[in-house]
C-alpha cells in the first residue's frame, strides 16, 4: 500500500513538472485542470456520489413530467401525449380534495400546536432532575419509542384501541367511558390518535436538541441567580428559556415548513376503510391512487402539487427566519 | 437569625415538592415508554388463543413458548427474517462506507466543484421526484422484485453526508499532512487515517441507517410486487396488522369463532414483534453518547 502510494506520489510530481508549459497557453482553464488532476483521487471518490445523486434524485425529478402527460405504463414516457394541467384540475375537482387537504393540514397543525411544546417541557423537566443517574436512565428510556418500528407500534395500538382492548378497559374502569368505543373504527378519533401516538414516540428524542441547548447555558448565571434568591421557576423563566429561544424558533420554523408532510408510516398503518374520511392524507392518497389503482400521472400531479406548496412554505419560513432571527436556515 | 432559618426550611420544602413532582412525571413517562414492550413480551409468552381474548397486561396467563416455536418452524417467516438481516447488514455497511467516502473529499474546501455538488445535494433535501417517478425509475433499472432495491437506492444519504463533513473538518490537518509526507495518497489517508479516527460518527450513522433499514416496511410493500419471498419481516407484519385491523373494524373477531389459522397468525405476530424489537432495545443505549452528538451536528446544519 505504502509502496504504491510512493509510486503515485512520484507520478504526480513528474506530471506537475510538465504542467507549466501548458499553463502558458490558456492559464485559467489549465489552472482548474491542474488543480483537478492534483486532486484526482479525491475527485474519483466523489464521482460515485455524483452519479448516485443524478440517478436516484434527479432522474425522478425529471420523471415528474408525467404529471403533465397521459402516461401509460406500457409505453415510454416520450410517447405519452401532453395533457397540460388536466390532472391537477381533476384533483382540485375531486370530491375528496377538501377532505384530504383538511386531514393533511389538520393533523400537522395539531402536531404543531400540541406536539411541538411537549419536548421542550420534557427537556426542562429532565434538566431539573438532581440525581445524575436517574437523569441518564430517564433520558435513555425516553428515547426507546423513537427506535421502534411503526409496524410494531401499529400492531400494539390496533390491539389496545379495540373494543376489548386495554384502553377501553382502563377508561371504563375509571368511569371516563360508559361503553367501550372502537377508537380506530370511528373517524372522529383519528386526528387525536395520530397526535398522541406520534407525540409519545418522539417525546424523548425531540428533547435531545433542547437539552443540548440547555447544557450550553453558562452555569454562572444559575449560581448568580441562586445567590440573589431566585426560585427554580424564576431560573427557568429568566435564564433557561431565554437561552434556548433561538433553538425553539428554528425548530418551530422548520416544523411549520413541513405542514403538508404527514408521517406516512404512521398513518398508513393506523388507517382503515372505516376511518378513511379522517385519515386519508395527501401522501397516502398518492400511494393509493398511484400504486393500487395505477393512475400514475394523476398521482404524480397530486404529489407535485404538494411538493410545490411545501417548497413555498419552506422558502417563506427561510425568509422569515432571516428577518426574525437574522440567520438563514439553509 | 430566626427569620432566615424559616426561609431556608420553606425553600427546601418547595424544592422537595418540585423534586417529587418531577420524579413522578419522569417515572410515568418511563413507564409509558417501556410498558408497550413489556405488554408484547408478556403476550408473546402466553398461549396465542388465550392471548386473543385480551386482558393479559402484567404477566402471562397461560405460559407457553409455543409462539416462538411456531415462528421458528414457519419457513416464510424465517425467510422474511433473513431478508431483514441481509438488508440491514449490507444496506447499512454500504450506506456508511459510501457516504463517508463521498463526504471526505467534500470536507476539503479546495475541492474543484464542491460548491456545485453541495448546492445540487441540498436541493434533494427539500424537493424530490416523489413516489411514482421513483417507482418508474426502479422499474426501468430492473430493481423491482430485486433484493438490491433495499441496498443501492439506500447507499447514499445527503443528510448523513453533512454530518460526516462536519465531523471530518474537526480532524486535525497535521495528521493528514504527516501521512502525505510519508507518501500516502488521498485514498490511503481516507482508509488508514480518517476512517479509524471517525468511529463516533460512523457509529451514529450506522445506527440511523441500521434502524431505518430494520424498521422499514414500505420498501417491501412498494417494490416487491410479485416476490413475497423477498419481503422483510416488517412488511410481513404490516400485512398481518392490516388484516387484523380490517377484521376488527368489521367486527368479525369474537372469542367463539377464532380459527386455527387466526391463532397461528397471532402467534407469529406476537413472537415476531418481540424478535424484531429486542435487538434495537439492546443496541441503542450503548450508542447513546454518539448519536446525541450526531443529532446535534445534524441539527446545526439542518
Amino acid at each position: 500500500m505504502t509502496d504504491g502510494g510512493i509510486r503515485m506520489a512520484k507520478a504526480t510530481a513528474s506530471i506537475e513538472e510538465k504542467l507549466p508549459d501548458q499553463i502558458k497557453q490558456s492559464p485559467q482553464r489549465n489552472k482548474t485542470l491542474q488543480r483537478w488532476w492534483r486532486q484526482r483521487y479525491l475527485q474519483l471518490m466523489v464521482l460515485p456520489g455524483i452519479i448516485w445523486v443524478l440517478v436516484f434524485n434527479y432522474v425522478p425529478m425529471g420523471g415528474i413530467i408525467i404529471a403533465f402527460k397521459k402516461f401509460k405504463i406500457t409505453k415510454p414516457i416520450s410517447e405519452a401525449p401532453w395533457v397540460q394541467f388536466r390532472y391537477f384540475i381533476e384533483f382540485f375537482q375531486d370530491s375528496n380534495f377538501v377532505n384530504i387537504m383538511a386531514n393533511t393540514i389538520g393533523i400537522s397543525a395539531l402536531k404543531l400546536l400540541i406536539g411541538f411544546p411537549l419536548p421542550i417541557i420534557f427537556a426542562l423537566l429532565i434538566n431539573e432532575i438532581r440525581g445524575i443517574k436517574f437523569k441518564k436512565i430517564a433520558q435513555t428510556i425516553s428515547y426507546l419509542p423513537h427506535f421502534l418500528s411503526w409496524v410494531v407500534l401499529g400492531g400494539i395500538l390496533v390491539t389496545w384501541l379495540a373494543k376489548d382492548g386495554i384502553i377501553n378497559d382502563f377508561l371504563t374502569t375509571i368511569n371516563v367511558l360508559k361503553e367501550p368505543v372502537s377508537f380506530l373504527g370511528n373517524p372522529k378519533y383519528f386526528w387525536g390518535l395520530s397526535l398522541i401516538s406520534d407525540s409519545w414516540k418522539e417525546l424523548g428524542w425531540g428533547a435531545i436538541i433542547y437539552l443540548a441547548a440547555i447544557s450550553g447555558v453558562d452555569q454562572q448565571l444559575y449560581e448568580a441567580a441562586t445567590v440573589d434568591g431566585a426560585t427554580k421557576l424564576q431560573k427557568i423563566k429568566y435564564i433557561t428559556l431565554p437561552s434556548i429561544t433561538g433553538t425553539i424558533a428554528i425548530m418551530l420554523i422548520l416544523q411549520i415548513s413541513t405542514l403538508l408532510n404527514s408521517n406516512f408510516d404512521q398513518i398508513l398503518i393506523l388507517k382503515n376503510q372505516v376511518n378513511i374520511s379522517r385519515s386519508q392524507v395527501v401522501d397516502t392518497y398518492v400511494y393509493q391512487v398511484g400504486m393500487q389503482m395505477g393512475k400514475y400521472s394523476y398521482a404524480t400531479a397530486v404529489n407535485l402539487f404538494k411538493s410545490v406548496i411545501a417548497l413555498m412554505l419552506l422558502l417563506i419560513a427561510n425568509t422569515s427566519s432571516k428577518k426574525l432571527l437574522g440567520r438563514k436556515l439553509y | 437569625m430566626k427569620k432566615s432559618s424559616t426561609i431556608k426550611i420553606k425553600r427546601s420544602r418547595g424544592t422537595f415538592i418540585v423534586d417529587t413532582i418531577i420524579t413522578i412525571i419522569m417515572i410515568l413517562v418511563c413507564f409509558l415508554c417501556i410498558y408497550p414492550i413489556w405488554y408484547v413480551i408478556v403476550n408473546s409468552f402466553n398461549d396465542a388463543k388465550d392471548a386473543m381474548m385480551g386482558g393479559i397486561y402484567w404477566w402471562p396467563r397461560q405460559f407457553s413458548i409455543k409462539n416462538y416455536q411456531t415462528v421458528f418452524e414457519d419457513s416464510s417467516v424465517m425467510q422474511a427474517f433473513k431478508i431483514t438481516f441481509g438488508k440491514t447488514i449490507f444496506g447499512t455497511t454500504l450506506n456508511v462506507f459510501f457516504t463517508a467516502m463521498v463526504a471526505y473529499p467534500l470536507s476539503k474546501n479546495h475541492l474543484v466543484g464542491r460548491k456545485i455538488f453541495m448546492k445540487f445535494g441540498t436541493v434533494t433535501l427539500f424537493f424530490s421526484g416523489g413516489l411514482i417517478p421513483t417507482f418508474l425509475l426502479f422499474k426501468q433499472l430492473d430493481l423491482l422484485n430485486n433484493f438490491l432495491v433495499y441496498i443501492i437506492p439506500a447507499a447514499f444519504n445527503f443528510f448523513n453526508l453533512l454530518i460526516f463533513i462536519n465531523f471530518f473538518r474537526e480532524i486535525p490537518a497535521a495528521l493528514e499532512e504527516s501521512a502525505r509526507i510519508d507518501g500516502a495518497n488521498d485514498w490511503t489517508i481516507f482508509m488508514k487515517i480518517i476512517l479509524p479516527l471517525s468511529k463516533p460518527v460512523l457509529a451514529t450513522i450506522a445506527l440511523f441507517a441500521g434502524v431505518g433499514q430494520w424498521n422499514d416496511y414500505f420498501g417491501g410493500l412498494m417494490f416487491m410486487t410479485n416476490r413475497v419471498d423477498l419481503e422483510p419481516i416488517q412488511t410481513y407484519l404490516y400485512r398481518m396488522v392490516a388484516q387484523v385491523q380490517s377484521s376488527q373494524v368489521a367486527g368479525s373477531i369474537s372469542a367463539s369463532n377464532i380459527t386455527a389459522s387466526e391463532t397461528t397468525s397471532t402467534s407469529i405476530k406476537l413472537a415476531a414483534m418481540v424478535i424484531t424489537t429486542l435487538p434495537i432495545c439492546c443496541v441503542y443505549p450503548f450508542l447513546q453518547k454518539y448519536f446525541v452528538k450526531g443529532m446535534m451536528v445534524g441539527a446545526v446544519k439542518e
